[in-house]
C-alpha cells in the first residue's frame, strides 16, 4: 500500500512538456492598471468610441468590485498593480503571403503540434492562433469566407464587423457580472470571433490556440461566437504555456450566443502551465464562459482540464428560449497541488428546456478538486428537467474531492436529478489488468481514461485522442 | 514445465499455503481440489504475482523464476489466470482492453504488436470457442456482465493471450449445465502439448467434461493426496473426510458437514 502511494507521487510530478518559452520580440506596456492603461490597450487597438467607452464602464465597475472568496481554493493573492496588461509580439516585416507569420511564432506553434501552414495542418480544422492575448494569425479565412462564416481575432471584428460586436458584446456576461469578468471587459486585448449567419453548417471546426510566452503579463482575451438561426459550429480551444516560477493571471471571458434552432458545441482542453510539485507558479485560470440559448437552441460545453496551479470556471448556460437544451461535460484533473473549483451552472428560463452535467473529477498528489455548480429552475420554465452526475476519482491519500451541488426550484413541474459518487483506482482493478501483461502505468491510465469515457465521447476525434494522451502524460507516476 | 517446490504464503502472518509441491510437464492438466479456505487461490495468486503474500519457496516455469518478477512479467512468460471473480473495468471497451494486453505481452516476449484489423480476426476466432456475439466486444469490461457472460470473457482472453500455463479458478462455479459445456469445450479447445492447464474447482461435474490427467487435493495448505481421475470420483462420493485433520489423531470421527457439497 505505501508501495503504491509512493509511485502515486512519481506519477503525478510528471515534467510538463509545453514549458518551453519563445524569445519574441514583444511590445510590453510597463506594470500597472488605471484609466490610462485602459485608454492605451484602446489606442493600440485604435478602437472605436463606444468600446472605449464599455471598456471604461467595465473598469469603473471592476474598481468597487471584490475578488470572490467563495471558491474553495488557496490563492495567493493577486497584486493587479504589478501585473503588465499589454503584450503583444512586434509584427516582423510582411512578406507579402500566407506565410507572413513571423517564422519564429510558427516555430513556436509546430514546436506545440499546431502547424500553421495550411497545407501541413490538420484537415478541417481552421485555427485562430493568440499569443499573450494577441491573435497573430488565422487560417482556412477563405474557405470559411466562402460559406458566409466569420472567423477572425476579435481586434478585426472590431474593425471589420463593427454591427455584430456591439450587438453581442456583453450580451451574454455583463461587465459587471463579476469582478475578472469586470478586469476582463476593462483590458481585454485580444480574442477570437465566429459568426456563422442563419442555416449555416459550419464546413470544418474552429479553433483558438492560446499561447502565453511573456512574463508578468496578464492575459485577458474574449471569445464571441455567435451562431444565428439554424447554424451549427464546433469550437475547439486549446491552451498551454511556458514554465515559469511566477504565477500568471489569465482571465478570459467567452460569450456564445445560439439563436432559433442554431447549435453551438464549444471544446476546451486546457493544459496551462500548473506549477511544480512544490506548488511554485503556475496559471491561475479565472474564466467566466456563459452561452445563451434561445428556442430550440442547443449549447454544449465540454471541458478537459488538466492544467493550471488554479482553475476557476464555470461554463454555463441560460436556456432562455422554449425547448432549448445546454450540456456540461467536464473532466478536471488536480495533481502535485493543483486546485480546481469547477463546474457549470444551467439557468432554467424557457419551459421545457432541458441540462445535463456529467462531471468527473480527478485527484491525485495534494490536488482539490472541487465540483461546483447552480441548477436553476426560474418560475416561467414549465417542465424543466436536469440530470447531474459527479464523480470523483482518487488516486492517493493526500488528495481531495468535493462535491457542492446548488438546486434552486421555483416551478414544481421541474425534475432535477442528482447523482454522485467517490470512488478510488482498486488494487484488484491493477492487478487484473497487470496479470493480463500491461504494466502498471499503462494499466492506470487505462482505468483513469475509463472513468472519463462518457466526456471523452463528446470531444471531437483529435481532441479526443489528444486529451487522452495528456491525461496519461499528467499522471505519469501516479500509479494507485 | 511448471515446477513449484516447498511454496508458502501467509498474509500478515498468517500462514496459507504451507509448502506446496508440485510437477506439472507440458500439455498436462491438473486438477485441484479441497475444501473451502484450503489455498486453492492463493495458491493461483501466489503464481501469477499478486503482491498481498508473503512468498517463500520456489516456483519456475521453463526454468524462468517467477517469484521474483512483477505480475506483468509472469503474464509475458506464459502464466494466466482465470479468475474466480473477474474485475469491472467501467468505460474501457473489452476489445480494447483485450488487445492492449496481448500486445503488451507481445511486446515483453520481443514480438511485433499486432494492429486492429488482424487482431479482429484473432478476437472473432476466439469468441467462436465461447460462443460470444460481436456486441461483446464494444461492452466495458465485466461491466453489466453476467456470472456466466465474465467466466466466458475469461476464456476468451485466454484464448486470445495463448497462455503456457492456465490457471482457471473456479471458472465453473456459478455456471449453467449450457455455460459450462461452452466453457469446456472452449477449455478443451485449448488444450495443447504446448499448454498446461491447473484448474480449481470444487465440482466433480467439470471434470466429466474436462478430464484431467492428474487430481490433487489441497488442504490446509498442503497437497495430502494426489491421484487420477478416480480420486475426484472418491471425493464426489466420499467428501474430504478422508482427508482433512488426516495426521491428527485427536479428531478422526467428527463428522464432517458443509464442506464439498
Amino acid at each position: 500500500m505505501s508501495e503504491t502511494l509512493r509511485e502515486i507521487e512519481e506519477l503525478t510530478q510528471a515534467g510538463y512538456e509545453y514549458g518551453f518559452s519563445t524569445d519574441l520580440d514583444t511590445d510590453i506596456a510597463p506594470p500597472g492598471l488605471t484609466e490610462d492603461t485602459v485608454r492605451l490597450i484602446s489606442a493600440k487597438k485604435s478602437e472605436p468610441d463606444w468600446l472605449l467607452d464599455w471598456r471604461l464602464k467595465a473598469f469603473e465597475a471592476w474598481q468597487s468590485m471584490e475578488e470572490p472568496d467563495w471558491a474553495k481554493l488557496d490563492i495567493k493573492p493577486i497584486d493587479y498593480q504589478a501585473l503588465s496588461y499589454w503584450a503583444a509580439p512586434k509584427p516582423k516585416p510582411i512578406l507579402g503571403s500566407m506565410d507572413d507569420v513571423d517564422p519564429e511564432i510558427r516555430d513556436m506553434f509546430d514546436k506545440l503540434g499546431i502547424p500553421l501552414h495550411e497545407q501541413k495542418m490538420l484537415s478541417n480544422v481552421a485555427i485562430d492562433a493568440i499569443v499573450d492575448s494577441v491573435s497573430v494569425t488565422t487560417t482556412f479565412k477563405k474557405t470559411l469566407a466562402e460559406a458566409g462564416v466569420v472567423f477572425c481575432s476579435f481586434s478585426e471584428a472590431v474593425q471589420d464587423h463593427p454591427e455584430l460586436v456591439r450587438e453581442h458584446l456583453g450580451s451574454v456576461v455583463p461587465v459587471r457580472d463579476n469582478f475578472f469578468a469586470a478586469l476582463n471587459s476593462a483590458v481585454f486585448s485580444d480574442g477570437s470571433f465566429c459568426y456563422i449567419p442563419a442555416g449555416v453548417r459550419c464546413p470544418m471546426e474552429l479553433s483558438t490556440y492560446f499561447r502565453i510566452n511573456s512574463m508578468n503579463t496578464g492575459q485577458f482575451e474574449r471569445t464571441l461566437i455567435v451562431a444565428e438561426d439554424d447554424s451549427h459550429v464546433s469550437y475547439l480551444e486549446g491552451c498551454t504555456a511556458p514554465q515559469r516560477d511566477e504565477n500568471q493571471l489569465h482571465a478570459a471571458v467567452v460569450e456564445l450566443v445560439a439563436k432559433d434552432r442554431a447549435e453551438i458545441k464549444y471544446s476546451t482542453v486546457q493544459n496551462w502551465y500548473p506549477g511544480d510539485e512544490n506548488g511554485v507558479g503556475g496559471i491561475y485560470n479565472f474564466v467566466t464562459k456563459r452561452g445563451r440559448a434561445h428556442t430550440d437552441a442547443k449549447i454544449s460545453w465540454t471541458q478537459v482540464e488538466t492544467g493550471s496551479a488554479i482553475t476557476w470556471k464555470y461554463p454555463s448556460v441560460i436556456l432562455q428560449g422554449d425547448r432549448s437544451i445546454g450540456e456540461f461535460y467536464s473532466v478536471a484533473l488536480s495533481s502535485n497541488r493543483q486546485q480546481a473549483d469547477t463546474g457549470s451552472k444551467m439557468i432554467h428560463i424557457g419551459a421545457d428546456t432541458t441540462s445535463s452535467i456529467i462531471s468527473k473529477g480527478i485527484s491525485a498528489g495534494h490536488g482539490q478538486n472541487t465540483y461546483r455548480g447552480l441548477v436553476k429552475v426560474m418560475r416561467s420554465a414549465q417542465n424543466a428537467r436536469n440530470y447531474t452526475q459527479c464523480d470523483s476519482l482518487l488516486l492517493g491519500k493526500e488528495c481531495g474531492a468535493h462535491t457542492i451541488p446548488y438546486i434552486e426550484v421555483k416551478n414544481p413541474s421541474a425534475q432535477v436529478e442528482h447523482e454522485a459518487s467517490t470512488s478510488t483506482v482498486g488494487e484488484d482493478q491493477l492487478y487484473y489488468c497487470r496479470q493480463r501483461g500491461m504494466t502498471e502505468e499503462d494499466a492506470m491510465s487505462m482505468i483513469v481514461n475509463g472513468f472519463c469515457r462518457e466526456v471523452f465521447d463528446e470531444l471531437p476525434m483529435e481532441f479526443a485522442v489528444e486529451a487522452q494522451r495528456l491525461l496519461s502524460v499528467s499522471l505519469e507516476g501516479s500509479v494507485g | 514445465m511448471l515446477h513449484v517446490q516447498n511454496l508458502t504464503a501467509s498474509i500478515g502472518g498468517t500462514p496459507i499455503l504451507n509448502g506446496v509441491d508440485l510437477e506439472v510437464g507440458p500439455g498436462e492438466v491438473h486438477a485441484m481440489m479441497g475444501p473451502n479456505g484450503s489455498g486453492k487461490s492463493t495458491f493461483a495468486h501466489a503464481l501469477a504475482g499478486r503482491d498481498s503474500y508473503e512468498i517463500g519457496g520456489t516456483a519456475t516455469l521453463e526454468g524462468a523464476d517467477l517469484l521474483t518478477m512483477e505480475p506483468e512479467a509472469r503474464a509475458a512468460a506464459g502464466v494466466f489466470i482465470g479468475f474466480q471473480y473477474p474485475v469491472e473495468i467501467p468505460g474501457v471497451n473489452n476489445m480494447y482492453f483485450l488487445r492492449t494486453a496481448l500486445n503488451s505481452v507481445r511486446r515483453a516476449r520481443g514480438e511485433t504488436e499486432i494492429g486492429a484489423r488482424d487482431f479482429l480476426a484473432v478476437a472473432h476466432e476466439a469468441m467462436g470457442l465461447v460462443e460470444m456475439n460481436k456486441d461483446f466486444l464494444n461492452r466495458s469490461v465485466n461491466a453489466g456482465f453476467s456470472g456466466g457472460e465474465k467466466k466466458r470473457n475469461e476464456i476468451l482472453q485466454m484464448a486470445v493471450l495463448e497462455p503456457r500455463l492456465a490457471i482457471l479458478d473456479e471458472t465453473d462455479s456459478g455456471l449453467d449445465i449450457d455455460a459450462l459445456q461452452i466453457i469446456a469445450s472452449g477449455v478443451n479447445a485449448l488444450r495443447g502439448p504446448e499448454r498446461s492447464v491447473i484448474m480449481i474447482t470444487h465440482y466433480q461435474r467439470l471434470l466429466d467434461y474436462i478430464r484431467p490427467d492428474f487430481v490433487h487435493v489441497l488442504v490446509d495448505g498442503r497437497i495430502v493426496e494426489s491421484g487420477d481421475h478416480a480420486l475426484a470420483l472418491h471425493l464426489e462420493d466420499h467428501g474430504y473426510a478422508d482427508f482433512v485433520n488426516h495426521d491428527l489423531d485427536d479428531t478422526p470421527e467428527l463428522p464432517l458437514t458443509g464442506v464439498a457439497t
